[in-house]
């Protein structure tokens, strides 16, 4: 092989080095899959192959995941998605008819009467209308557009790419977004990837995590200093704070983004996870319009949700969709040819999405073990919440908020000084050690505070409240007993 | 020539149907117009029974997508049947599904976390399918493949990604094939990079000529840096399958001027003429040895979307990646941690795709119909494209290269001036399918939307099975009509 290639410059050995790749991917990080669940997964490996341990499995309480914790899927979705997959299912009597009706409407809607044909790249139109009802009677008769709903895989996907339409300018016109601390690590990921500048506003710990607008006011000065920020990103209910916030408190955050010309967008993927008395979900789309036109004609704003979470825990099937409010038509266009690239979203996530946006209703066969396999998901859910804040609170050194949504607690944890100078010897963020520690003794995988993002010098870890109740249960005194044992040996 | 860099500016209404972007280049006069025919387009047109509007046709045949189902091509039993048992495992109880199908989505099952097909999987994929495609890739080449190396993963954007930077000055290029399928030049203008064309030759029925790469280089060299070459084989629209000659000259240059190989392969399971063969990339590159085939870079598309599954809809894939950097590859899988996790059903179309149920099965009953779909259907295609090839080139003012894999037909259209100049705001073969439409109810897609050189004009169909003699018999009609018209 010579040393200099045809234009006769010494040759330079691989393509794709660190030097020559995408320099922002240096900086995308994504925790909730990260060191720690790689590690996870080498200890299941040596259970597997027969290595003794303090435990006997690795419970992944990292992850969001409800059917990997055993949560059963919602028999009409499956029945519905079965017969869209085998047609043949439609003569079989052991399906109820308004199973069968959708499913059949759903298949007229797909190319060839097949979910393995592409769909238009926003969405099957029929599903979009669907969203759109279902929007509307969420939000008690404000009008939703189908032209405006983009069906996605996963909302993951809606975020990213609407991030890609929003990140423009150089240096101090860079694009700049804003995300609360704590926050799902997609959203540093993607800002990271698109090499926008994330711009970090705080939620308030000791008042339930919730959000201040004078925080949100200070973060957007500083900001300004160094980048133009363009977008304000919020989760509610939260990731992985579980708080639910306020009406009021959505309205300051309207009122803000209108007045510093910010496009909203509003993360509500576990809009139907809330158990806290006194708290309740009201869609940013909804708040928006009882605000006036003044509001509703003006602030551009998108909305997200998913088949994922809430009650049907589906996410293997990449469902979900964004509703775009006052975005400028001509962007618009842009976002549609955006979509299109990567052709369209899996049609069984589309279909999924459709069911869960167009549910049996009261005068329908299935509707009574429907709604009781929802309540019965979330009613679990709500008790695990309060248990999980209970048996946390107990611990000295252990603080939880109350989980008043979604599917995780996030604790601050006060580790020992000692621990936290052993942890820098070994070159680890302090509360990744304390999490590898748990993960080697106990065989319990969370995910670092780090990983979120957390007020210096505060520790957390997040854990997801799936595992069947008993089993939370066991886990949460193990959490307990470890965090005590913990602070003794480097005390 | 032309350059696609950084989609921009215009979008406007033309015609009834298509969406024209207008996207700048870095040649001042030259400007190219690409279409957003398919997915954009009104249902308006392509209905039938809309009241009050009185149609010259009946049905339309919709032959534009690069969508087997789509287009009328019937789901495998054996898929379906396994899918639905994954998705509904009560259906494993009944007495209703061949046993052979109940094995293999217990199978399934036992390999998805709580043993749903709506748990999250590993972002790669389904270890144990990982493997079944390490061990379909490694039978297919002769060569062994890694499961490390393999991410079940949607498309090329990711590896794109990697190679491209919006902040990179100069920009970064990929050489792209002209023809090829739209939506590369597009994936790479989005990313920031800019889309270099290289022409593949008609007269020698759509062969990538070294030659041609060498210019394409050059002349992509004076307004970007280029870092990849992108192959699309089996040929998207083109349809023609790469000589192992052409492999090797393609390998060699990629080597030569240091660029990443970019193979996509998703019509490697369609070949229909006996005298070609598909090699894979990867086996090509073991076949002239090392150093290149220890060093070269090279990532491998493939997909469940094509070929005899056609389950586009699933949105099952995976690349290979080959001789990559180790530095690198940590943040490689950072990039793919992106995706929470690839669709499973789509990972179950893939399982199967490589994992059919083979002939001599045990548990294979006599009225088991898999062996006589995928023979009826390989068969069907293989008639149909000959059909094509014979219909066109029997008509005037139309040729057609061999078809010898892939999904299409892109035959030539030989305009006469007339018909050229016939509608000033659209391009001449956009002007003849809408035409086709408006007339026939027959639906195909120009060339325009494919790219090709300046002057000349195409459309594309598929032959997949449905309504191919009635698609045939319109489209001779109508030809013969429209170039009587327009002589």
């Amino acid at each position: 092989m010579s040393q200099t290639d045809v234009t006769g410059a010494p040759r330079r050995g691989k393509v794709l080095t660190l030097d020559t790749m995408n320099p922002n991917i240096k900086q995308v990080e994504y925790a909730v899959r990260g060191a720690i669940v790689q590690r996870a997964v080498k200890i299941e490996k040596e259970l597997r192959e027969g290595a003794k341990k303090p435990f006997t499995e690795v419970i992944k309480a990292n992850i969001g995941d409800a059917h990997a914790m055993g949560q059963k899927p919602i028999t009409f979705l499956r029945q519905v998605l079965a017969m869209c997959a085998y047609p043949e299912l439609l003569k079989d009597d052991a399906f109820p008819k308004d199973a069968k009706q959708r499913a059949q409407r759903i298949l007229e809607a797909c190319g060839g009467h097949s979910i393995g044909a592409y769909s238009a790249s926003q969405g099957i139109e029929c599903i979009r209308q669907d969203v759109s009802r279902f929007i509307e009677k969420r939000d008690g008769g404000i009008p939703s557009n189908p032209d405006n709903i983009f069906l996605s895989t996963g909302a993951s996907d809606a975020i990213v790419t609407l991030l890609k339409l929003m990140v423009s300018g150089e240096g101090r016109t860079r694009t700049g977004v804003m995300i609360s601390i704590p926050q799902y690590p997609l959203y540093s990921a993607a800002i990271a990837d698109l090499g926008a500048v994330q711009v970090s506003y705080y939620l308030d710990e000791d008042k339930c995590w919730s959000l201040d607008v004078a925080e949100l006011r200070r973060a957007l000065r500083a900001a300004r200093e160094h980048c133009h920020p363009r977008v304000l990103c919020i989760i509610n209910p939260g990731n992985p704070t579980g708080q639910v916030q306020s009406r009021q408190c959505i309205e300051d955050v309207i009122r803000f983004a209108k007045e510093e010309g910010l496009f909203l967008m509003a993360d509500e993927v576990y809009q139907d996870n809330v158990y806290a008395e006194g708290c309740k979900f009201h869609s940013f789309k909804k708040v928006l319009f009882e605000m006036g036109p003044e509001y509703s004609s003006t602030v551009e704003l998108a909305s997200f949700h998913s088949t994922s979470k809430c009650y049907m825990g589906e996410c293997g099937f990449r469902g979900g969709y964004m509703e775009i409010v006052n975005m400028d038509p001509a962007v618009k266009a842009q976002l549609v040819k955006l979509v299109s690239v990567r052709l369209c979203p899996p049609v069984p996530g589309q279909a999924l999405l459709d069911l869960v946006v167009n549910p049996p209703q009261p005068d329908e066969p299935s509707y009574s073990s429907f709604m009781k396999e929802r309540t019965a998901v979330l009613d679990a859910l709500a008790k695990k919440a309060r248990m999980t804040e209970q048996i946390f609170n107990k611990v000295p050194g252990i603080t939880c908020n109350p989980v008043q949504g979604a599917m995780y607690t996030f604790p601050r944890i006060t580790l020992p000084p000692k621990a936290i100078d052993k942890a820098k010897e070994e070159g680890q963020v302090p509360d990744m050690f304390y999490c590898m520690r748990l993960l080697e003794e106990e065989g319990i995988c969370l995910v670092p505070g780090s990983g979120f993002g957390q007020r210096e010098g505060t520790f957390h870890f997040r854990m997801t409240i799936l595992p069947p109740a008993e089993k939370l249960e066991i886990v949460l005194h193990k959490i307990s007993a470890f965090h005590q044992r913990f602070t003794k040996e480097f005390s | 020539f032309y350059f696609w860099s950084g989609i921009s500016v215009g979008v406007h209404e033309r015609g009834p149907f298509f969406v024209i972007l207008t996207c700048t280049s870095f040649s001042p006069a030259a400007q190219r117009v690409f279409l957003y025919s398919r997915r954009l387009l009104t249902p308006r047109l392509l209905k039938c029974d809309i009241q009050g509007e009185k149609k010259p046709y009946k049905d339309v045949i919709d032959v534009c997508w690069g969508d087997p189902h789509g287009a009328g091509m019937k789901p495998l039993t054996f898929v379906r049947q396994v899918l639905a048992a994954c998705i509904y495992p009560q259906l494993l109880d009944g007495g209703n599904l061949p046993m052979d199908v109940k094995r293999r989505a217990q199978k399934l099952l036992r390999w998805c976390d709580g043993g749903s097909v709506g748990s999250y999987t590993n972002t790669g994929g389904i270890l144990e399918i990982v493997e079944n495609l390490a061990q379909f890739i490694s039978q297919r080449d002769g060569v062994p493949a890694h499961p490390e190396n393999i991410w079940i993963h949607p498309g090329s954007q990711t590896i794109l990604t990697l190679l491209l930077s919006s902040e990179a000055t100069p920009k970064r290029g990929v050489l792209v094939p002209v023809p090829g399928h739209s939506t590369v030049p597009l994936s790479v203008a989005a990313l920031g990079g800019v889309a270099a064309p290289y022409f593949l030759d008609e007269e020698r029925g759509w062969e990538l000529r070294a030659d041609e790469l060498r210019r394409a280089l050059a002349s992509a060299r004076g307004v970007c840096r280029p870092v990849a070459l992108y192959v699309i084989n089996p040929g998207n629209p083109t349809g023609h399958v790469q000589s192992r000659k052409s492999m090797e000259e393609v390998i060699r240059f990629v080597a030569e001027n240091n660029l990443f190989l970019l193979a996509d392969e998703v019509y490697q399971g369609s070949v229909y003429d006996a005298n070609s063969e598909f090699v894979s990339y990867k086996k090509r590159l073991y076949e002239l040895g090392p150093p290149l085939a220890h060093t070269l870079e090279l990532a491998s598309f493939h997909s469940a979307s094509k070929g005899l599954l056609g389950e586009c809809g699933l949105r099952g894939g995976y690349v290979e990646l080959l001789n990559m950097d180790p530095v690198v590859m940590p943040y490689v899988e950072r990039l793919f941690h992106l995706i929470p996790s690839p669709p499973v059903t789509g990972q179950i179309a893939l399982e199967l795709m490589v994992e059919p149920p083979q002939p001599g099965d045990p548990m294979l009953d006599g009225s088991f119909p898999f062996p006589q779909e995928t023979e009826h259907t390989r068969r069907t295609l293989v008639d149909n494209v000959k059909r094509v090839l014979q219909v066109l080139n029997r008509l005037p003012a139309i040729s057609c290269q061999p078809v010898r894999g892939g999904a299409f037909a892109f035959p030539r259209l030989h305009l006469t001036t007339k018909a050229i100049r016939k509608d000033a705001g659209m391009q001449p073969d956009m002007f003849y399918c809408t035409k086709l439409l408006e007339d026939t109810g027959v639906f195909v897609s120009p060339g325009c939307e494919y790219g090709q050189k300046e002057g000349t004009y195409h459309i594309r169909f598929g032959f997949l099975p449905k309504h191919h003699l009635e698609l045939l018999r319109r489209l001779s009609a109508f030809h013969l009509k429209f170039m009587k018209d327009l002589s």
